[in-house]
């Protein structure tokens, strides 16, 4: 499986989420990346290589830069996973709009 | 139609909040009777939860031990630290899938909301790292649940 823990854990990391944040703008060269923010730009490329490794950016080539933006594909599967927690947890909740149903009228003399 | 949210905030923490038709007395009572629990929190179809313990009080203890009927199950334990019927309920869980996962820090709330309530989940992780494993790790289960739902329909 293309490692979701991998990309939980690079999200895991505030400098590498405002990375993505800023990256959701658009295309960006690593002196964009790392203008906002008090850090050498090797800092910043270890950064982008943690993001790249987990499949939430890509980079091409265009000359002698290398402009990053989002991995659609990486992005979509993290939000996949949301979408089914929200399922199973919807489910739950939607039995138990039954059960209180049930409470209501059967416990309304009890309840007070 | 949807009723429920869910999103991360800050660094750790986990909000999922919840609108009912049910007042908040009712609502409290389904998240501390046994017999209601097992009627309810079982997540995707075809999964039991053969084994709920809760005694729902300050330094209470609960067990909730779930399968899916074909061999795979997991379990979680909790300990309860603030108790407020009906109103607030604060505990600590941890999940044995079979290894233990760190704590995990739960406030959960019911609002009267018009004729109904509103509930507010506050999960706390101790960091962020942790929080990223609980959302890997809850993917395995969401995936595996999937597959035995999957495997219902073919």
């Amino acid at each position: 499986m293309d490692g979701l823990d991998t990309k939980f854990s690079a999200l895991a990391d505030p400098t590498r989420r405002a990375i993505l944040a800023r990256l959701s703008l658009g295309e960006a060269t690593v002196n964009e990346l790392a203008r906002p923010f008090e850090m050498s730009q090797p800092a910043i490329s270890q950064h982008l290589k943690v993001l790249e490794d987990a499949g939430l950016i890509l980079r091409r080539v265009e000359g002698t830069k290398r402009p990053r933006r989002l991995a659609k594909e990486g992005i979509e599967a993290m939000d996949q996973w949301l979408g089914m927690l929200r399922t199973a947890l919807e489910k739950n909740y939607d039995r138990l709009d039954g059960v209180l149903a049930n409470i209501d009228t059967q416990k309304k003399g009890e309840m007070r | 139609m949807s009723k429920m949210t869910l999103k991360i905030e800050g660094d750790t923490h986990v909000i999922v909040t919840r609108r009912f038709a049910a007042p908040p007395e009712a609502l409290y009572r389904a998240h501390t009777d046994p017999e209601l629990i097992q009627k309810w929190l079982l997540g995707p179809e075809g999964w039991t939860m053969p084994v709920c313990i809760n005694d729902a009080k300050p330094g209470g203890k609960f067990r909730y031990e779930w399968t899916n009927g074909k061999g795979a199950g997991f379990h979680i334990t909790g300990e309860y630290l603030e108790v407020s019927p009906f109103s607030r309920i604060v505990h600590v869980e941890r999940m044995f899938l079979p290894d233990r996962t760190p704590d995990n820090h739960v406030e959960t709330t019911f609002e009267r909301d018009g004729e109904g309530s509103l509930m507010k989940i506050r999960m706390t992780l101790p960091d962020e790292k942790t929080r990223a494993m609980m959302l890997a790790t809850g993917m395995e289960h969401g995936m595996e649940a999937s597959y035995v739902r999957l495997e219902g329909m073919i």
